[in-house]
């Protein structure tokens, strides 16, 4: 595990400009998603599977100055640690996303995400006539690929418009 | 017995036959070499004695079924023949997983054809006995891409022949999955459709992918010059807003004694039958003319693909 380093970075410096107080605060524990395409918190947190019936306290922070990006968006989640798995998902939407796990205000652990080789159980087949789309005790399952997320098995591609077709 | 399959996805080791895909060239070829074996009587007449072979029919094929049945009986197995209102009654309420699942306590190996695209690769992932895709929806149906390459086979080498498509290539699944087996053997594409019926920009960047080359013509006159096989597929009228315009076009694409006046002397027509208007009937006679023995030779190479996941 890395040595512990304050949270913050480019989120840091961002709460601390004009829109202290305005923008989300620091958390205790938790994950806090940095470095967000700007315009994407929101599909970051469709892609989690967070939902208004779920209990996560939840802080979202859009296009946010960034040095390195322009503008950016920043998502706070309270007392949840992602795992590997529901970090990679985030990067079908906005790879250059850093996750910072925090414990007692600290950063504990600072990773990139990856993108994966087969999502499961993700999004819909936009084919109306796929298998997939039917009763069948199957989840949908896509692999990654150059063009876009394939389905594995209708072989229809999903360019870039991933988040309209998540589950 | 079965215990050994696992489920595989894009041609991992399974004896499934699923998308013509999930085969490499070497797989190709060594299918062919045993369905012209079949071909030349060089089989063993009770190689399937005592199998028997489901045939689950979700939406009517009877040519396809029968060719099926046809190739297990030849073999010495004995087949199980679901039609399709059968099927469907079998399926109510149910789902494909579980009929397969079912079935596959019946058979020794399962032939599905179904309306849902990606429906035979599920059927693959539930049964416990082997699985051939004979057509699932808009999707696969490796057993005639086989039998398409092995007709073309029968007149020429594979490698690097120009191959015109002509007809409905935007919905013609059939001229997709040849053209895609085609890409493993350096051939040129031609291609001749309708406006609107063209083939999908996705598939078209594929296959350049593959390093092949693809020519569009405007008229089937230019293309037939530069080709070795004029493989044709059927144009249905309800692509079309009135049967004039539909007439129209039929009539341009029509593979006619006249059109094959400049074709090379070797250049062979194929088409996945049944035809209605897109070949005039004086071709048949042609030496250019594959079409019939391309459906007969649907038996032999069935009759491959039944023993390559039976035994
Ligand atoms: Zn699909």
């Amino acid at each position: 595990m890395k040595r512990a380093e304050s949270e913050g970075g480019e989120g840091g410096n961002a709460e601390k400009g004009e829109n202290e107080g305005l923008l989300v605060r620091r958390i205790r524990s938790g994950t806090v998603i940095d470095h967000i395409a700007a315009g994407e918190a929101l599909n970051v947190v469709k892609i989690l599977g967070i939902t208004g019936t779920t209990t996560e306290a939840l802080s979202i922070a859009t296009n946010v100055p960034s040095g390195q990006m322009g503008k950016k968006d920043i998502v706070k989640l309270n007392n949840r640690e992602l795992s590997k798995q529901e970090v990679d998902r985030i990067a079908l939407i906005s790879p250059h996303a850093t996750i910072n796990i925090i414990r007692n205000f600290k950063v504990c652990e600072k990773k990139g995400v990856e993108i994966p080789d087969v999502v499961e159980g993700l999004v819909r087949c936009p084919n109306p006539g796929c298998i997939t789309n039917t009763n069948e005790p199957i989840a949908s399952r896509f692999s990654v690929t150059g063009k876009g997320l394939r389905c594995a098995y209708c072989d229809w591609i999903i360019g870039h418009d991933i988040t309209s077709y998540i589950l | 017995m079965h215990t050994f399959y696992r489920i595989g996805w894009r041609g991992k080791a399974t004896r499934h036959i699923i998308s013509i895909g999930d085969f490499d060239r070497r797989q190709i070829d060594r299918l062919l070499d045993n369905a012209k074996r079949i071909d030349a009587q060089k089989f063993d007449k009770n190689a399937l004695f005592g199998k028997i072979l489901a045939t689950l029919f979700f939406e009517p094929s009877t040519r396809t079924r029968m060719s099926f049945e046809a190739a297990m009986a030849r073999l010495g197995g004995t087949s199980l023949s679901v039609g399709s209102v059968e099927a469907c009654s079998m399926a109510k309420g149910e789902t494909l997983a579980d009929t397969v699942r079912v079935v596959s306590g019946y058979a020794d190996a399962i032939v599905i054809r179904h309306p849902k695209e990606g429906a035979a690769r599920l059927a693959a992932q539930f049964a416990t006995v082997p699985v051939i895709n004979a057509g699932d929806g808009a999707g696969q149906h490796p057993s005639q891409t086989l039998l398409d390459l092995y007709t073309i086979r029968q007149s020429m080498k594979l490698d690097e022949i120009n191959v015109a498509l002509v007809g409905d290539l935007r919905y013609g699944r059939t001229a997709h999955s040849l053209a895609s087996a085609l890409s493993l053997y350096g051939a040129n594409l031609h291609t001749v459709s309708p406006k609107g019926l063209e083939l999908p920009a996705s598939l078209l960047a594929e296959l350049t992918g593959k390093g092949m080359r693809v020519t569009d013509y405007n008229s089937i006159g230019d293309a037939i010059p530069e080709v070795d096989v004029i493989y044709v597929t059927r144009i249905q009228r309800e692509r079309f807003p009135d049967s004039a315009s539909y007439f129209d076009v039929t009539s341009s694409y029509r593979i006619t004694p006249e059109t094959l006046a400049n074709a090379r002397e070797h250049a062979i027509v194929l088409h996945p039958l049944p035809r209605v208007d897109e070949i005039d009937p004086r071709v048949d006679s042609l030496p250019h003319a594959k079409y019939f023995n391309q459906s007969r030779n649907g038996v032999p190479v069935r009759m491959a693909m039944l023993q390559q996941v039976m035994q």
